[in-house]
C-alpha cells in the first residue's frame, strides 16, 4: 500500500542535468525507490522502543487539542460550530494519523549535514538526494503505521469517535494522505535548504511552524477560525497538508470539495517541486563555492 | 571556589552546591558571549507565545471559561507553563542531552572518575542560558493575568507560588534524571526529548479539564501537575493546604526514586574502555 504513491510521484521530480540518463530510466529509479524502503523498515524496526516514544509524545499534542475542545462543547450544550465531543474525537484521531504520515525530514537536520560534510556525499551521487529522503521516510511509514493502530485503538476506545465515511471518502482520504506527505516533503526540504545560505534558520523554522499551526487546521479546525485566517489558509499550502486530508476522511465535505482538494494538493505538489528545485540549483553553487 | 580535592569520594551537599553554581556560571559566561543567540531566541521566544496566545483567544471566542478557569487565569497557566519550560530547556535538558550522548557513546566515563558524586555532576554540567528567555516572557504574562483576574493575590500566596516553583523544579529534574537513566537499558533514546517536550504540552491547561486516568499520569507518571497547575493554584486563590503537603511529598519521593534508578543504571553501565 505504501509503494503506490511515492514511486510514481518522482517523475514530477527533477535531478541535476549532468545525470540526464537515469532520468527516463523509471525501473532503476523504482528499484531505487524500493531498496530505500526496505532499507528504512529494516532501520526503523529495530528501534521499536525510540519510535514509540517519539510517538506517545507526538500523541500528547492532538489530545490536548481534544480535550480542551469537548470541554468546551459539552459546556455550550454538546455542539460547538457544528462539532461535539464525538465528531472532535474523530477529527483529532484521524489528525494522529495525518501527522504521522506527514513527518518527513526535519530542516532542522540540513544544519547537521553541512557541518559534518554529508552534504557532499549525497552530492557525488547520480541522483537528486530528494529521492533518497522521499524513500526512506515512505518506507518508514510501514512501521509507523503498525505501531500507530494501537495507539489508535485506545484513542477510539477512549474518547468514543463518531465517524462515518463513504468508500468514496476513504479513497481520497488514502490519496490525499500522500499528497500531504509529499506537499510537506517538498517544502519542508526548501525550508531546510535555507540553511545553505545563513546559519540563523531557527527562527524561520519556527515562525513557519506557528504559520503551520494556525493556518493549517493543526491546531483547531479551520471552520472554528476566525474569516480572516480562513482567507488566508485558502491561498497557503498548510490546509492541504492537515486539514484537507482530516476532513476528507472525517467530513461533513461535499464531493465538489473533495475533488477541489485533490486538485489543490497536485498543485501545491508542482509549486513545492519548483522551489525546490530552483534553490536546490542555486543552493549547491553556493555550497560549492564555501568549499572551495 | 573551592576545588574538590582529588582524594575526596563523598564531599558534603555544601561544597556540591557550590559545584553546581560553578558550573552554571561557567557556563552563562560561555554563552553570553553569543549576544545574537539571545535575540534569536527571544524572536522564537515570542512566536511561541503568540501562537499560544492566538490558541487561547480561538478558545474565548467559543466559550468564557475552561473547566471553571477564566481567561485571565488560564493566562496565569500559560505563564508558569512558559516559566517552568524556560528553566527546564535553560538548566535541566541540556546536561541531560549530554548524559544520554555520553551513555551512548561510552564516554561517560570522564565524570564517573571525577571526585564528586558523579550524579551531581552530570546534571549541572551544561547550560543553555538564552532558552531562559521563556522563562522572562513567561512571568510577564503571569503578571498580566493577575492583574486582570478579580482575585487579590496575598503575600502567603505569593511564598506558596514561589515554593512550588522550586519544588516543581525539582520534581522536573528527577523525571527528566529517570527518562535519561533509561538510556542505559535502551541505547538509542534520541527520541527523549521528542517524549518530554510531547508531554510538557499538556501541561498548558490545568490539569483539571483532563479525564481522570489522563488526570493521575500528569500527577504523578509525569509530574507536571504539580509543576504548573498547583503553582497556578496558589495565584488564583484555589490552593488548598493539603497540595503544599503533597507536592513536598511528591517531590522528595522523586528525588529518591530518580537517584535509585540512577544508581541501579549505573551498574550497568559497560564504559568505553571495558
Amino acid at each position: 500500500m505504501i509503494t503506490a504513491e511515492p514511486a510514481s510521484a518522482p517523475t514530477a521530480e527533477t535531478e541535476p542535468g549532468r545525470f540526464r540518463e537515469f532520468r527516463t530510466n523509471a525501473s532503476w529509479l523504482w528499484r531505487y525507490y524500493t531498496q530505500f524502503m526496505r532499507l528504512a523498515i529494516i532501520t526503523q524496526f529495530q528501534y521499536r522502543a525510540a519510535n514509540y516514544f517519539y510517538m506517545i509524545g507526538m500523541i500528547a499534542e492532538p489530545v490536548v487539542y481534544l480535550v480542551v475542545w469537548s470541554t468546551i462543547a459539552r459546556t455550550n450544550g454538546g455542539s460547538i460550530g457544528g462539532f461535539t465531543a464525538g465528531t472532535f474525537a474523530a477529527y483529532y484521531i484521524v489528525w494522529t494519523l495525518v501527522r504521522n504520515i506527514n513527518i518527513v525530514f526535519t530542516p532542522f537536520g540540513w544544519e547537521q549535514r553541512i557541518k559534518d560534510g554529508e552534504l557532499s556525499g549525497l552530492l557525488l551521487q547520480p541522483i537528486h538526494p530528494i529521492h533518497r529522503d522521499l524513500a526512506f521516510f515512505a518506507g518508514w511509514k510501514v512501521i509507523v503505521i503498525i505501531l500507530w493502530l494501537p495507539i489508535a485503538a485506545a484513542l477510539t476506545l477512549i474518547f468514543h469517535p463518531s465517524l462515518s465515511p463513504t468508500v468514496w471518502q476513504c479513497v481520497v482520504f488514502f490519496l490525499a494522505l500522500w499528497g500531504a506527505y509529499l506537499i510537506r516533503s517538498m517544502f519542508l526540504w526548501a525550508l531546510g535548504l535555507i540553511s545553505l545560505w545563513t546559519t540563523r534558520v531557527s527562527a524561520i523554522f519556527q515562525a513557519y511552524f506557528m504559520a503551520e499551526l494556525l493556518l493549517s487546521g493543526r491546531l483547531v479546525p479551520l471552520t472554528l477560525m476566525p474569516k480572516l485566517v480562513r482567507s488566508l489558509a485558502g491561498v497557503l499550502p498548510f490546509q492541504s497538508t492537515f486539514g484537507f486530508p482530516i476532513t476528507a476522511l472525517t467530513g461533513p465535505i461535499t464531493d465538489t470539495q473533495l475533488w477541489h482538494g485533490l486538485l489543490t494538493q497536485l498543485l501545491w505538489i508542482v509549486v513545492g517541486g519548483l522551489i525546490v528545485k530552483l534553490m536546490w540549483r542555486r543552493g549547491i553553487r553556493r555550497f560549492a563555492s564555501v568549499g572551495g | 571556589m573551592t576545588r574538590p580535592s582529588p582524594g575526596r569520594r563523598d564531599p558534603d551537599r555544601a561544597s556540591s552546591l557550590r559545584l553546581a553554581a560553578l558550573f552554571f556560571r561557567v557556563g552563562a559566561q560561555n554563552e553570553l558571549q553569543y549576544r545574537l543567540n539571545f535575540v534569536v531566541q527571544l524572536l522564537q521566544s515570542i512566536l511561541g507565545v503568540a501562537a499560544g496566545l492566538v490558541g487561547l483567544a480561538v478558545v474565548f471566542a467559543h466559550t468564557n471559561n475552561l473547566g471553571g478557569w477564566s481567561r485571565p487565569q488560564l493566562l496565569v497557566v500559560m505563564g508558569i507553563f512558559l516559566m517552568m519550560n524556560g528553566i527546564t530547556q535553560a538548566f535541566i535538558q541540556p546536561s541531560m542531552n549530554l548524559l544520554i550522548a555520553d551513555i551512548q557513546k561510552g564516554t561517560l566515563d570522564f565524570p564517573l572518575t571525577k571526585p564528586v558524586d558523579a550524579q551531581v555532576l552530570v546534571s549541572v554540567r551544561s547550560v543553555d542560558i538564552w532558552q531562559a528567555a521563556d522563562s522572562l516572557i513567561g512571568l510577564i504574562i503571569v503578571i498580566v493575568g493577575l492583574v486582570q483576574q478579580d482575585v487579590a493575590v496575598h503575600l502567603v500566596d505569593v511564598v506558596s507560588f514561589v515554593l512550588l516553583m522550586l519544588m516543581g523544579t525539582v520534581t522536573i529534574y528527577c523525571f527528566w534524571l529517570m527518562l535519561a537513566s533509561t538510556a542505559f537499558w535502551l541505547i538509542k533514546t534520541d527520541e527523549m526529548q521528542e517524549l518530554f517536550q510531547g508531554l510538557y504540552r499538556t501541561g498548558q491547561y490545568p490539569v483539571g479539564i483532563y479525564p481522570g486516568w489522563l488526570r493521575y499520569g500528569i500527577t504523578f507518571v509525569v509530574p507536571l501537575a504539580f509543576a504548573i497547575t498547583v503553582p497556578a493554584e496558589a495565584l488564583t486563590g484555589r490552593l488548598e493546604h493539603l497540595a503544599l503537603v503533597g507536592a513536598a511529598g511528591l517531590t522528595l519521593a522523586l528525588l529518591v526514586i530518580s537517584r535509585l534508578l540512577w544508581r541501579r543504571g549505573l551498574k550497568r553501565y559497560g564504559g568505553a574502555s571495558s
